[in-house]
């Protein structure tokens, strides 16, 4: 069987697999779970990129995907008069004015061996301005916040359209990974993926705790959908089922062009010179460097698209679920998920990449539901032969998704490991 | 000297009960990282895991009304140190030593341990649910000591017994390790296949053993690192997936592979945490009569707010990656 072939019957499988759910579960809810599946897949394609592609070990995709959930909400919120009314404005200005200068400081002291400062003069007179530089910002940011949280509550939004928001998730995830990708992508394997893990911790607790900024633990909703809500639909008379039904497949179609598009220039990028050229330096990056191949600018460009993906991913959850909670975001689903999606689906092969998404996401979400009914049929049993119920099956059996992620990714290392599409190496006789 | 009193409850205490706990988490780690050259992001929940057993033993203590002069979480220590190196086996056998037959790369390894974690994480909280445990809810309470510092006019120094002992538990963990490490047979095998693995095993050692040994201490120590955390704090499903990072951290700030270097880069981190949110006002504030008048000490002066304490953590990491990838001891690199 060739590959295409294989390919061909899984998805076919797939979307058997998705009819059968949805006749058990209703087409409300295939709907909901089949639009977030499209985000993840998203997501899952720009891992893909990253670690199919280039071979690199980014532990921090729960990072972007915050990113990208900032850009969306801050575009696409509506504006807040009470902030725009007040002082925050011109603080925050200040801020920034303090912020440059710091980075100006800090920009001098990196090349103050121009005027004859070297060595262990350098480091420290470094690290002095780096502590001067943070002084400067926080005298100037902390009042800042402080103000903006007790008169406006938060900076608010900018109103303006979704897409203009996922856009906007998609160049400000680049930026962040530009960042990122200029401290550590000088690591390789293990040291790389604890020092992204590191940094999306980083990300994490700063959105978490600029409250001014993002609301923090306080979250923003409700975040506009790019297509009508379903209480749009009932306002113009579709009955609440019907209405839920036409509001997801509308946002499932956005979804599915936003994918399709995705895959169409991956798939270019896969195939062309660039593409060979990114598998030249994952598999070899001593011998694409003696080739004159710019490993560590090349990996840099290949990990800011990948972040494109995902902080895009990261916004259509985000106004998809309506509301931004900083504190919903876990490693295990927001990082560790879309390892085990890309790894099962198939490392290297965008369509692996997409069916894992997809097969991983209904499996993920569905073991809930599954495991609280193996349960319940348990405890009738244990009832019947009188070792009492088990407690706290509803809880209980949502954390059971925890585990079976753990056992698919064991599993697909073990039996698997070049995933369900493996990657097809093509080459000329 | 209620300055100084307060220096010492806020930074030297608790930065040594940090410190302790990160460093028995990176020897851990480290020694994985050092013979087998992967990162066991597992290692986290181990902890978790061994925190767990130690409660159910101390539950049964508890049950029969058995009360000892040290709290049960101690004394039930090292059964649950027994039995989550067991575990710790078990895992290996199941888990990674068929991905090792294979050959498979250090990364594989790593996605695999994080596949470890989900599935342990996954089975905590299936029996034990997302709640807050805590060993002091069953019966004894967790005993405070105040030393009196009134002849020194100042406020007492604080710490409880969970802290005291498990300093002491830490130090005698860690000599004990020095001296399997330098003293024993098995131990400078260990040391020689961490160095030069193929020269390890040509040279007639039985790098099999030398497996599951690391297992074996990685496991307990782990264990007891746990079981420690929940005495300070409380016992929850989550408690060391949060800390695993400053634990990796600690392990490569002191050199991957360089068991000294876990403990000086756990204590080193234990302490810059505590300092970095340490509100120096306090200390400062006499110098506010020498001061001339326009000078105010504001009344926050912390490096960090508290809720980035973590972070000061991944920072130092960062740091530490970008400046001498190696650690501070020259650790191994893959």
């Amino acid at each position: 069987m060739s590959s295409v072939q294989r390919a061909l019957v899984l998805f076919a499988g797939l979307v058997v697999f998705i009819v059968l759910v949805g006749l058990w579960q209703g087409v409300a809810n295939i709907s909901l779970l089949l639009l977030q599946a499209t985000a993840f897949a998203l997501i899952a394609l720009g891992l893909n990129l990253q670690f199919g592609y280039g071979g690199l070990f980014n532990f921090g995709i729960m990072g972007f995907l915050m990113v990208g959930g900032f850009a969306v909400t801050f575009v696409s919120y509506p504006l807040n008069m009470k902030f725009w009314g007040s002082d925050g404005p011109m603080l925050l200005g200040r801020a920034l004015v303090a912020f440059a200068i710091g980075f100006a400081l800090v920009w001098a002291a990196r090349r103050s061996d121009r005027i004859g400062i070297k060595g262990g003069w350098k480091i420290a007179l470094t690290v002095l301005v780096w502590f001067v530089a943070y002084v400067v910002y926080r005298s100037q940011i902390d009042p800042a916040a402080e103000y903006i949280e007790k008169e406006a509550g938060f900076v608010g939004g900018l109103g303006l359209h979704p897409v203009l928001g996922w856009v906007f998730g998609g160049l400000l995830a680049a930026g962040v990974a530009y960042i990122v990708g200029r401290i550590s992508l000088g690591l390789r394997t293990d040291y790389l993926a604890i020092a992204t893990i590191g940094i999306s911790e980083i990300i994490r607790a700063l959105i978490k705790n600029m409250d001014w900024l993002t609301r923090g633990t306080l979250t923003v909703s409700p975040i506009p959908w790019p297509v009508p809500t379903p209480d749009a639909y009932q306002a113009g008379g579709t009955s609440i089922d019907a209405s839920f039904v036409y509001a997801r497949a509308g946002y499932l179609a956005v979804g599915i062009v936003v994918i399709a598009i995705a895959l169409f220039l991956l798939q270019r990028a896969y195939h062309g010179p660039w593409g060979r050229m990114m598998r030249a330096i994952r598999d070899n990056h001593i011998a694409a460097n003696s080739m004159g191949k710019n490993v560590t600018g090349r990996q840099l460009e290949i990990f800011m698209l990948g972040a494109v993906l995902m902080g895009i991913g990261g916004a259509m959850l985000v106004s998809m679920l309506q509301i931004f909670d900083p504190g919903s975001y876990q490693p295990i689903n927001h990082t560790f998920l879309f390892w085990v999606m890309v790894i099962v689906g198939g490392a290297g092969n965008n369509w692996g990449a997409l069916l894992g998404a997809i097969l991983i996401y209904l499996v993920y979400t569905l073991s809930g539901p599954l495991s609280q009914a193996l349960f319940y049929a348990v405890s009738t049993w244990t009832t019947q032969i009188g070792w009492g119920a088990i407690p706290d099956i509803d809880s209980r059996s949502l954390q059971m998704r925890v585990f079976v992620l753990g056992v698919v990714i064991v599993l697909a290392l073990r039996y698997a490991p070049r995933g369900l599409i493996p990657e097809t190496v093509k080459r000329e006789s | 000297m209620d300055q100084l009193v307060f220096f010492i409850n806020k930074v030297l205490i608790s930065g040594t009960v940090l410190g302790s706990i990160y460093a028995l988490g990176a020897i851990g780690v480290t020694l994985i990282f050092g013979i087998l050259r992967f990162a066991h992001f597992a290692h986290g929940d181990m902890m978790t895991m061994g925190a767990f057993f130690s409660f159910l033993l101390a539950l049964v203590l508890y049950h029969y009304g058995i009360v000892l002069p040290i709290p049960a979480g101690f004394v039930v220590l090292p059964i649950a140190m027994a039995i989550t190196a067991a575990v710790a086996l078990g895992i290996d056998r199941t888990i990674y030593a068929p991905l090792r037959r294979r050959g498979a790369k250090p990364v594989t390894l790593l996605i695999a341990s994080i596949g470890a974690t989900l599935m342990i994480q996954g089975l905590i909280r299936l029996f034990f649910g997302t709640g807050q445990y805590s060993f002091f809810d069953y019966g004894e309470p967790k005993t405070i000591f105040k030393l009196d510092m009134s002849w020194a006019g100042a406020r007492p120094i604080t710490f409880t017994e969970p802290q005291l002992i498990m300093v002491v538990v830490t130090v005698i963990l860690i000599i004990a390790l020095n001296l399997f490490l330098t003293r024993s047979r098995l131990g400078k095998a260990m040391r020689a296949m961490a160095d030069n693995a193929d020269l390890a095993q040509v040279s007639g050692i039985n790098t099999q053993l030398v497996v599951r040994v690391t297992w074996v201490i990685a496991g307990a120590l782990a264990c007891a690192a746990g079981t420690m955390l929940s005495l300070d704090v409380s016992l929850k499903p989550d408690l060391a997936f949060n800390i695993v990072l400053p634990i990796f951290a600690a392990a490569i700030v002191g050199g991957l592979g360089q068991a000294y270097g876990a403990i000086a880069g756990g204590f080193l981190l234990g302490f810059a945490e505590t300092l970095g949110v340490f509100n120096w006002a306090t200390v400062l504030k006499p110098l506010q009569t020498v001061l001339p008048e326009w000078i105010t000490i504001p009344s926050d002066l912390a490096l960090v707010p508290t809720e980035y304490k973590l972070t000061v953590s991944f920072v130092i990491l960062v740091i530490t990656l970008l400046w001498r990838p190696t650690g501070i001891f020259k650790g191994a690199s893959t």
